[in-house]
């Protein structure tokens, strides 16, 4: 079946706007509208699995108009995207009951997926800033909330390095216009192969690998992110962890430096530099923190640090000539990485804002023994952590067992060491979680709590679920050609996947 | 030369944004680079004695090309506008419900948040 592309972007943004117009009273239909408007946007992304292709809009021709592009990658993070913005918005009926002006929280949540999608199916790199400061500037509203001193600092905090981060990308976008005199991602990539870069377009790079790094939370730009993570309410801080930081940071940045500027020995230290650093530092924060939101906000660098150190490590075997076979390995295993992060991470921080929920309390050492009364919320927390923390069935195993066998065969016996040692971390940390929040004696102020039923556990457990079974991407080989693959083979190809949108 | 300002005044706003302590200097230097990456952006389609990029009738000659100024970097700046607009809309109302909370704007005492 063929599916407009326009109408992912406007599904959510033209039902955002129509919810801020419902008030307060009627926000039981808000509510409605809204989880309709996911799941509609989850179906059509089912359906449209296969469809590859671009989309002129007002059907002007590709130098002149704007394009819209769906590729293996594209299709990948809109399905991503999709997944968890249809579980947090299901979380998000009984959850957001708690704050006031439910229906305004709506519909900027469903304009930050439009803005997301956009972010991702963009095939003009003006478009795509613009949909990245949408998705943004919705982002800063949502993490501000709350409307308490945590979220207000935390707000502020994440809104100036995000206008900062913005404004780098956006002068890039200058040089590289100046430079080439295009915008099309596509025409871009093949303007640079024929004259080579130049010094304006080195440094239009480092812009945008500055700028997306700072959307992205690596780890030399990661201030903002635990903060942030840690204030939102909890579904929000699922959906930032889970899909904006990657959309925005690491997608943007592998398409520019994969599709457009080609893959090179510079392109692809920089990013190993970066992932390890933000695996290694991540994961160390990480384990010294007490409070439950923060800890997995730590995690979220650290695990984005696997899926840029992977894209890295690929790009890194392409630039040297080195076998194709292990660069992709290595890419699918960063992308495979990239999926399942999305899906544990949002789900770890789903069963957080239940706990909080319950107990009114984030601080580990204040919770305990809730295995008693909270035995759902534990279930699917411990599915979470086991997946994380790469015990074997569970997702997380499988892309960490791709990047260790990548980065040996690659002959980088110090990065499988590494990657290796990061995970044990981890392990460590969420046995401190469960630890903590679940075993132990159950506090007596505690003890009459019950966990919510209902919407909030069917999204958690439907995340749980996926967990589970998300090794089967990995292990059944029609699952895997249909979903990574294509993916894998977007960034591999490089600036030769522009010729297919060019010439479609 | 122009280009140099240019990315001088990108600079001044960025270092007022990273170093100064007060909330609106920081909202103040945020918006200097929005400006900076503005001029930017104008001055890549500016031409020393162009023309308005309007095709009249008789006008197809190739001197057009050559004497047109570029409208696409305008288009650019003017989307680009709006979007700062926005920006700075919402981190000026995030300062006034921060010195609500905390009654000060010095971002050294605003630190709950830490670790």
């Amino acid at each position: 079946m063929n599916v407009a592309l326009p109408v992912f972007v406007a599904l959510p943004l033209i039902t955002a706007f129509v919810l801020a117009l419902f008030n307060a009273r009627q926000k039981g239909v808000a509510t409605w509208i809204a989880n309709g408007a996911t799941l509609l946007g989850l179906l059509l992304v089912l359906v449209s699995m296969n469809q590859q292709g671009s989309y002129q809009v007002g059907r002007w021709p590709i130098p002149l108009g704007i394009s819209l592009v769906k590729d293996g990658l594209s299709t990948l993070l809109l399905l991503t995207i999709s997944v968890i913005a249809a579980a947090a918005m299901l979380y998000s009926c009984r959850y957001m009951e708690q704050y006031t002006a439910k229906t305004k929280y709506l519909s900027l949540f469903l304009l930050m997926v439009a803005g997301m999608n956009g972010v991702v199916l963009s095939g003009d790199i003006f478009n795509m800033f613009v949909f990245l400061e949408v998705a943004s500037i919705a982002s800063y509203a949502l993490v501000a909330f709350g409307c308490e001193h945590q979220e207000l600092e935390a707000a502020f905090k994440y809104m100036v390095l995000g206008s900062v981060g913005a404004c780098f990308v956006l002068l890039g976008i200058g040089l590289l216009y100046g430079n080439t005199g295009t915008l099309n991602l596509a025409q871009l990539s093949t303007v640079i192969r024929t004259t080579g870069t130049n010094y304006g377009l080195s440094f239009a790079l480092a812009l945008f690998v500055a700028g997306f790094a700072l959307k992205g939370a690596l780890v030399p730009f990661h201030a903002w992110l635990p903060d942030a993570h840690q204030s939102a309410p909890a579904p929000v801080s699922a959906m930032l962890s889970g899909v904006l930081i990657k959309s925005l940071g690491v997608y943007a940045l592998a398409r520019i430096a994969f599709n457009v500027y080609g893959i090179s020995l510079l392109v692809g230290w920089t990013l190993m530099t970066l992932g390890i650093l933000s695996m290694v530092v991540g994961v160390f924060l990480a384990v010294g923190q007490w409070d439950f939101k923060r800890l997995l906000a730590y995690h979220s660098i650290s695990q984005m640090g696997y899926v840029v150190m992977g894209l890295g490590l690929g790009a890194l075997i392409l630039a040297q000539g080195g076998s194709a076979t292990v660069a992709s390995l290595a890419i699918m295993g960063g992308l495979f990485h990239l999926i399942n992060h999305a899906v544990f991470k949002s789900l770890l921080f789903l069963t957080s804002g239940s706990v909080e929920m319950t107990t009114g309390t984030r601080q580990l050492k204040e919770l305990g023994g809730l295995i008693q009364t909270m035995p759902g919320t534990r279930a699917t927390c411990t599915v979470a952590s086991a997946a994380i923390a790469g015990i074997p069935p569970f997702s997380g195993f499988w892309s960490k067992l791709l990047l260790v066998v990548a980065a040996v065969q690659a002959q980088m016996i110090w990065l499988a060491a590494v990657t290796v040692l990061v995970s044990l971390v981890t392990l460590i940390s969420f046995l401190k979680v469960q630890r903590y929040v679940f075993l132990g004696d159950l506090p007596e102020r505690l003890s009459q709590r019950r966990e919510n039923r209902g919407t909030m556990m069917w999204a958690m457990a439907f995340l749980a679920v996926l967990c589970m079974c998300m090794g089967l991407i990995i292990l059944v080989p029609g699952l895997r050609e249909g979903i990574l693959e294509p993916a894998v083979l977007v960034l591999t190809d490089g600036l030769d996947s522009a010729v297919v949108v060019l010439n479609p | 030369m122009l280009y140099t300002f240019c990315f001088l005044l990108f600079m001044i706003g960025l270092y007022c944004a990273v170093v100064k302590k007060n909330m609106v200097k920081i909202v103040i230097g945020v918006a200097i680079m929005e400006y900076a990456v503005n001029l930017f952006l104008i001055m890549l389609g500016y031409r020393m004695g162009g023309i308005a990029p309007i095709i009249e009738p008789g006008d197809m000659a190739a001197g057009f090309v050559n004497r047109a100024v570029d409208p696409l970097p305008q288009a650019l700046a003017l989307t680009a506008i709006v979007i700062s607009l926005a920006t700075l809309a919402l981190m000026i109302a995030v300062c006034i419900r921060v010195y609500g909370k905390y009654g000060t704007f010095d971002i050294t005492e605003i630190r709950r948040l830490h670790g």
